[in-house]
């Protein structure tokens, strides 16, 4: 299980596992293949044969104008949308054979406000026959290991937008997913709580390896966390450009000044400008 | 005294206000002595009714009693029949027409037709008050299962709860309307038993008891069943707002 990786270093800079597992085993095969997907709403098509491949063990920002179906995509791809046509594998198996984790953009509806925070993260558990016993347990194992500093006997009503959201994202890390998916995560959150927020996510995704897809509307924050930055087109959509952001890890409020950060989001804001006037 | 104890006695003092004003309505003689005894009179003659000649609580009882297997009975036919048709939107609409018809029909119109059939009993003055009752409750679950959140019960589905399990999110989502809708339906079931034991030929309750003394002219005994009916319609609607509070901790947050 990749989760249960220590952060590797190599000459004192944290590399990502995905970099880690690919290289030592040599394997270059993606973790998610789309292949032929075709999605209407009406008569507005949004995707036709689309394809596409994402890498394993890596953080993908998607990033594209209003409209083009970002969330679609994620959604599609967690299955919580069905597609017109095509197929969409996560290693050759569907959504339904792997564990993955999902965190909704509105924490608020997303949570269960009669659950404890703590009852909402081990929630997942008690549809993998997780005995009560251990569920504590993994939720403690969790909370420790990312030294999450919130009473979670609370109710998520009691607790701030910020606290609630890092609850969802607790109880998506919880089942040790093999993919976790955020749609537009922190979009609700005040400034200083989404700067909190986005390096937490970044020290989960160091510490475990996920690969994690995240819906961002905000191009800092896309290239800030990513990996690999999928900008899309306006619909029907496809893909422009698929960049890497080649910055070492953790990254900090000094990677905003950092060359090649600064290089990759001017070409991702010059693609998505293109994409606005077209 | 100080500010503390000065808030915790404010509730008391539109109480002490509203009997300060009518000792003094009964002292200047405002109102017919015969109309309004005075508050000593009518304490001491809800003294006796409940618990020297019992009469009184023998009344309070039977009402409480009745107005119970109302609500109870409402309960159980509203809650099953409002979540049934909330699960299915288009169900509901195609009802919701004969629902809000009843809904806005008084309940006391249908009077005469419950004499007809069940009765001058016990029982129908039950079921007129469970059929008021009711149409509030079916309205609200309807409402609240409807209503439920999308994403909450996506949210569910997304990490693997069965169907049960997200019907159980769906009924948790609807309780804060539920009980608006047993809230509402109490009340009402309280105001038909009143009226039912007036007009419906009863032989005991809080209704006929008003009445009774109201033939016979007896004021304080009269005022003092008022009292037993306000006192009920009271702890109902308490007795509801606290099970809400500790069962539906989350409402309105």
């Amino acid at each position: 299980m990749v989760a249960s990786l220590a952060v590797r270093t190599i000459d004192g800079v944290p590399v990502d596992q995905g970099d880690v597992a690919r290289h030592s085993s040599g394997n270059k095969r993606p973790h998610v293949t789309v292949r032929g997907l075709t999605k209407r709403f009406g008569d507005r098509t949004i995707y036709e044969k689309f394809d596409l491949d994402l890498p394993r063990g890596k953080f993908i920002s998607i990033f594209g104008p209003n409209g083009c179906g970002k969330s679609t995509l994620i959604n599609m791809i967690a299955g919580l949308i069905p597609v017109d046509e095509g197929e969409i594998l996560f290693d050759g198996q569907t959504i339904n054979e792997i564990r993955f984790g999902y965190v909704f953009q509105n924490y608020r509806d997303a949570l269960f406000p009669w659950m404890s925070a703590w009852d909402n993260i081990a929630y997942p558990l008690r549809f993998m026959k997780v005995p009560k016993a251990e569920r504590n347990a993994r939720v403690e194992a969790l909370v420790k290991r990312f030294d999450v500093r919130l009473n979670l006997q609370q109710y998520p009503y009691q607790m701030s937008g910020g606290q609630q959201q890092l609850v969802s994202i607790l109880r998506a890390l919880i089942v040790e997913p093999e993919i976790l998916f955020l749609d537009e995560p922190f979009s609700a959150l005040d400034y200083e709580m989404t700067l909190f927020m986005r390096d937490q996510l970044q020290r989960m995704f160091i510490e475990t390896g996920t690969t994690t897809i995240i819906v961002s509307h905000d191009l800092d924050e896309a290239v800030y966390l990513a990996d690999q930055v999928l900008l899309l087109s306006r619909a029907p959509t496809r893909v422009v450009d698929f960049p890497g952001v080649d910055v070492p890890r953790p990254r900090n409020a000094l990677t905003l000044a950092d060359a090649e950060f600064n290089r990759v989001k001017g070409h991702c804001l010059d693609i998505f400008q293109q994409q606005v006037r077209l | 005294m100080n500010q503390k104890t000065l808030d915790r006695l404010r509730p008391f003092f539109g109480v002490v206000g509203l009997v300060a004003i009518w000792q003094a309505a009964v002292i200047g003689e405002v109102i017919d002595p015969v109309l309004l005894p005075s508050p000593a009179t009518t304490l001491s003659a809800l003294h006796t009714g409940l618990f020297e000649s019992g009469r009184l609580a023998f009344d309070f009882g039977k009402t409480v009693q009745r107005a119970a297997m109302s609500i109870a009975l409402a309960s159980a036919i509203g809650i099953p029949i409002g979540v049934i048709l909330g699960a299915s939107e288009k169900f509901y609409r195609s009802v919701e027409f004969i629902i809000d018809f009843f809904r806005s029909t008084p309940a006391s119109a249908i009077f005469p037709l419950f004499l007809l059939l069940f009765g001058v009993g016990d029982m129908t003055k039950v079921y007129i008050g469970a059929f008021g009752a009711s149409l509030a409750i079916i309205f609200n679950v309807a409402y609240g299962v409807m209503n439920a959140r999308k994403t909450r019960v996506l949210a569910a589905k997304v990490m693997g709860a069965p169907a049960w399990q997200r019907m159980v999110v769906v009924l948790l989502e609807s309780l804060p309307q539920t009980f608006i809708g047993l809230r509402m339906g109490a009340t009402l079931a309280l105001v038909l038993m009143i009226t039912a034991e007036m007009l419906l030929g009863s032989v005991d309750g809080l209704g006929l008891r008003i009445f009774e003394e109201q033939q016979l002219f007896n004021m304080p005994g009269m005022y003092a069943a008022i009292f037993c009916a306000g006192l009920l319609g009271y702890t109902i609607n308490l007795t509801l707002f606290l099970l809400e509070r500790r069962f539906v901790h989350w409402a309105g947050r």
